[in-house]
């Protein structure tokens, strides 16, 4: 703990961080740019996410970091390892007792409160990249607010597959301005992005972009009148937990065909269980 | 003299900065909510709140505008010892301190490009008085609707047309805070035509 700074980052490193947080609350839904540090992790292991919760970060919280759900995955368990050690803050695996929760790919099933801070791992958090590589283009595109092309993206997997095939990272449109990245979280997530009670942060470290969502924010899926927005999952129940509601893995058993679905939540699928729900899988 | 200006920055400042960011930050995100925050001491006419703002956001990248009273030599020397903060005027500035009236014109400051609209100034307003009542507020951040004592009500909604260009602004006051982003919009309410009218 003496042999860092609180939270690792150095203090001006800190405060240009913050400064963008704020910019980018401020204007919901915009990436602003900021300068983003080399990281002790490489690159796509949630260097965004992990400066962003150094900047958000206070002696007095609880922290926890989930990967794609689950709080035991080795991304999550270094990110919260690397904070016990340079901030000294409390961690746990449960929801409802962080305070600052670092997610890669999912929203906990659990609803947040207004006293928790969300904040994601961001791969790719210009939502028009794929369609238009140059970044002085899609900022012209933002500015302008031409979102056409991002519309005949998800025409094109209607006229391709018969309904939009986007499952994860499914865009967004941030009270009514910016088309946003919800970062790669599956579809079924969407919904939960708007009016939540909580701050949401989206922290992009090589592409040096910070981006945020106030609470109550009104966030829409982009899709069509005819072809409305759909929140899928896989149609099964939880085999441990027996849960309907929540968003479930498959995982493969066997080389028979063997499969079961579980929730992706770990957190949530062990209160679950704590509770006595038991699914058709479970021991 | 010299103690003064050495003196009033954060005991532990990596500590003190962060706690005081998560007020600017729930008060920004949370337009009109009342945040406490402490810190630092600067020299008089700044308030705790202001110089707590700007020991946790300001540095060496961050030139600030001074206005009007707050542009003492204490200030000065204040400023330049425990943030290193270059001086300039309203057009330059990231970030600009004073009360309302001596902030005016608000023509004068940057409120970013349509490409970049982040890049505006963050005024930080010293008040005389902040309380939960007054214009209603409406937008991101706030559940259904807020009120906050705002100096005027036109400035702001003037601001939140030109969305998402504009400015952003803090209300200091003793050890509290509050924020409006240009994301707010600004109503007056029938309340505070009652306050104006001295029914309170």
């Amino acid at each position: 703990m003496t042999d860092y700074n609180f939270a690792y980052l150095d203090e001006q490193t800190k405060r240009m961080i913050r400064r963008a947080i704020l910019k980018g609350l401020a204007i919901p839904g915009y990436q602003v740019p900021f300068a983003s540090r080399e990281m002790p992790m490489p690159y796509g292991w949630g260097t965004g996410g992990v400066q962003v919760s150094a900047a958000v970060l206070t002696p007095d919280d609880t922290f926890k970091v989930i990967d794609q759900g689950a709080d035991d995955t080795t991304n999550a368990v270094s990110i919260r390892s690397f904070f016990e050690r340079t901030a000294g803050v409390e961690t746990t695996t449960a929801t409802t007792e962080a305070s600052v929760i670092q997610t890669r790919h999912r929203i906990p099933e659990e609803p947040l409160t207004e006293d928790q801070i969300l904040v994601y791992q961001v791969p790719i958090p210009e939502p028009l990249r794929f369609l238009e590589p140059r970044e002085s283009e899609t900022r012209k595109m933002h500015s302008l607010e031409e979102y056409g092309l991002m519309h005949v993206k998800l025409y094109e997997d209607i006229s391709r597959h018969g309904h939009i095939a986007t499952s994860y990272a499914y865009p967004v449109k941030v009270e009514g301005r910016y088309v946003m990245d919800p970062s790669p979280i599956p579809k079924f997530d969407n919904p939960k992005l708007s009016d939540m009670a909580a701050i949401q942060l989206f922290g992009a470290g090589r592409e040096q972009r910070i981006y945020a969502l106030p609470p109550y924010t009104q966030v829409v899926s982009l899709d069509f009148e005819d072809h409305p927005f759909e929140a899928s999952k896989a149609d099964h129940l939880c085999g441990l937990c027996d849960a309907t509601d929540s968003y479930l893995d498959e995982v493969i058993m066997d080389d028979q065909g063997g499969r079961m679905f579980v929730c992706s939540d770990t957190d949530y699928c062990e209160a679950r269980r704590a509770a006595g729900h038991k699914g058709k899988d479970a021991a | 003299m010299q103690a003064r200006k050495l003196s009033g920055g954060f005991d532990t400042p990596p500590v003190n900065s962060a706690h005081a960011f998560r007020a600017v930050m729930e008060a920004m995100a949370r337009p009109g909510q009342i945040q406490d925050i402490s810190g630092a001491q600067p020299p008089a006419p700044l308030s705790n709140a202001a110089g707590s703002v700007l020991l946790t956001l300001c540095d060496t990248d961050t030139p600030i505008y001074l206005a009007g009273d707050a542009d003492t030599d204490d200030v000065r020397a204040w400023l330049a010892f425990h943030t290193g903060a270059p001086l300039t005027g309203p057009s330059h500035s990231m970030f600009a301190v004073g009360s309302w009236d001596a902030l005016m014109p608000l023509s004068g400051y940057p409120i970013g490009t349509p490409e970049y609209p982040d890049r505006s100034t963050t005024l930080i307003v010293e008040c005389a008085e902040l309380e939960a009542t007054g214009a209603t507020l409406r937008g991101p951040g706030i559940k259904s609707e807020a009120t906050l004592s705002l100096p005027e009500t036109r400035a702001f909604q003037s601001n939140r047309a030109l969305f998402p260009l504009g400015l952003d602004f803090i209300f200091a006051c003793g050890d509290r805070l509050a924020a409006l982003p240009r994301s707010t919009e600004v109503s007056r309410s029938s309340r505070e035509a009652v306050a104006h009218e001295g029914a309170f």
